[in-house]
């Protein structure tokens, strides 16, 4: 896939979390705009490689915008300009002759690993403290068997579009992680099958959140502007009334 | 640690102080634009100063004045606490930041906040300070209504006072909704309703604010 734009990176490169990072130049040539911006770093890297230069380290799985894995923080923006993952971002998005600088997420809670990776795993830290359903083994109920209302089945599900990528924290000014943790209480909060764990759940995920060393909310919004999946700031007064409530009923400290 | 301590320092406790703090003074700011406002009887201050001599002499107001200045200081600390934290979460700054992904001032709540912090210093050096601890106004030497037309016929204090109801107006036009919304307050129903108020209630009063030292320093009062 041969194409004819030609930019220029500034990447941030960095050993490993211990040693000191900074930026790298490269010229990439002959890019075709119909590229994702991962395809575009795949030529860069297959580039480095034939150099016997180390080839850029990037978190990526699913590349079709549904794991959540990709991480590039592009031109100021986690996931580039458009409300997207990385993965799905194309090069038609970018202008021949552009220079575009990539970071990784940067916050105190996703050490950077190598290059652009970093240690999303305090997310996963956060779900582990609460974000789950405890379900009886044996077969499987009726699936109409628990009514629902449609209005609660709906906001459920968008907030469990989370994917768990980080862009709400790498878009944060103060690296804080109210959007995922929120997305997460509300999905579960919402239906009846997170009835019984639901005061646990608030106190602990909020506990653990606060404890990995993410930042407080400031309600800019930004978070929900960059989210590529939609998630909505609803979700975090929500989880503000939560955990609130949980804390002044609950008859057990969490 | 309690229950209690134990919420109120979690990161959602340290916003819900500054909520439950912010919506009180945001009360105050009304009680004070009211007061003031009797400058626009234009009367020679006649009402204004008798609002003012029942505002510094009511028990009740004069209790409830330790109260506002106990949510004033709590408001300030733990703003200053929120934003020295909130800051050390990203050690590594990023070299670009694009900006466009929210409002300027719902960044800036900690600079509006300082800038306030300062502006609330001179404020009250010229009239609390005068009123309570001198006995300029309680001798009959002058009442506060000339202390504020000879305050505000230099120019420099009137333009001092139009910044301030500046960034007091940026820091409502954020604090007013961003409190509803962490005290867990957005509905369908009622948060368009909210947004509105604050928005006219962030415009509004610093503008009512704004116009006492204009228009005395204009003679338009006096």
């Amino acid at each position: 896939m041969e194409g004819n734009m030609n930019l220029t990176l500034k990447v941030w490169r960095q050993k490993n979390a211990k040693s000191e990072g900074r930026f790298e130049t490269f010229d990439v040539k002959g890019i075709s705009e119909d590229m994702s911006f991962l395809e575009m770093f795949d030529v860069l890297n297959e580039r480095l490689i034939s150099e016997t230069k180390e080839p850029i380290a990037f978190d990526h799985d699913c590349r079709e915008g549904i794991c959540g894995m990709c991480s590039m923080y592009i031109n100021g923006h986690p996931h580039g300009p458009k409300q997207t993952t990385t993965c799905q971002l194309h090069m038609r998005s970018f202008k021949s002759g552009d220079t575009i600088t990539v970071e990784p997420w940067r916050a105190a809670a996703f050490p950077v690993i190598k290059d652009l990776a970093v240690n999303r795993s305090s997310f996963d830290r956060i779900i582990a403290s609460g974000g789950f359903v405890s379900v009886n083994t044996g077969n499987a109920r009726d699936a109409n068997s628990l009514p629902i209302p449609k209005e609660n089945a709906d906001l459920a599900f968008m907030a469990a579009a989370c994917i768990g990528c980080g862009a709400c924290v790498a878009a944060c000014k103060n690296a804080s992680a109210m959007l995922f943790t929120s997305a997460k209480v509300s999905q579960l909060s919402l239906l009846p099958q997170g009835q019984a764990e639901r005061q646990m759940r608030a106190e602990k995920m909020v506990a653990q959140m606060d404890a990995e060393g993410f930042g407080a909310c400031t309600n800019t919004g930004a978070c929900e502007a960059e989210c590529p999946k939609g998630i909505s700031i609803e979700n975090i007064a929500r989880m503000n009334r939560e955990y609130l409530s949980a804390s002044v009923s609950s008859n057990k400290e969490y | 640690m309690s229950w209690v301590t134990k919420t109120l320092s979690s990161s959602l406790g340290k916003k819900l102080i500054m909520a439950v703090t912010g919506l009180s003074l945001i009360a105050f700011l009304l009680v004070h634009c009211g007061i003031n406002a009797c400058i626009f009887f234009n009367d020679g201050g006649e009402t204004f100063n008798h609002a003012a001599e029942f505002m510094g002499t009511n028990w009740l107001i004069r209790t409830t004045e330790i109260g506002l200045f106990a949510g004033l200081i709590l408001h300030i600390l733990d703003g200053l606490k929120l934003w020295y934290d909130n800051n050390a979460k990203r050690p590594v700054k990023y070299a670009i930041v694009a900006g466009n992904n929210s409002t300027w001032y719902s960044r800036s709540m900690g600079l509006l906040g300082t800038l306030l912090l300062i502006f609330l210093v001179i404020h009250l050096r010229h009239f609390w300070v005068v009123s309570r601890f001198t006995d300029v106004i309680t001798s009959g030497q002058k009442t506060l209504f000339q202390e504020m037309a000879e305050v505000f016929a230099n120019p420099v204090p009137v333009v001092i006072y139009v910044l301030g109801c500046i960034s007091l107006a940026y820091h409502l036009l954020h604090g007013f909704q961003s409190a509803f919304q962490t005290m867990g307050w957005n509905h369908p129903k009622y948060t368009p309703f909210i947004k509105s108020v604050g928005a006219g209630f962030a415009i509004l009063i610093p503008l009512v604010f704004a116009a006492m030292p204009i228009a005395m320093y204009l003679q338009i009062i006096k």
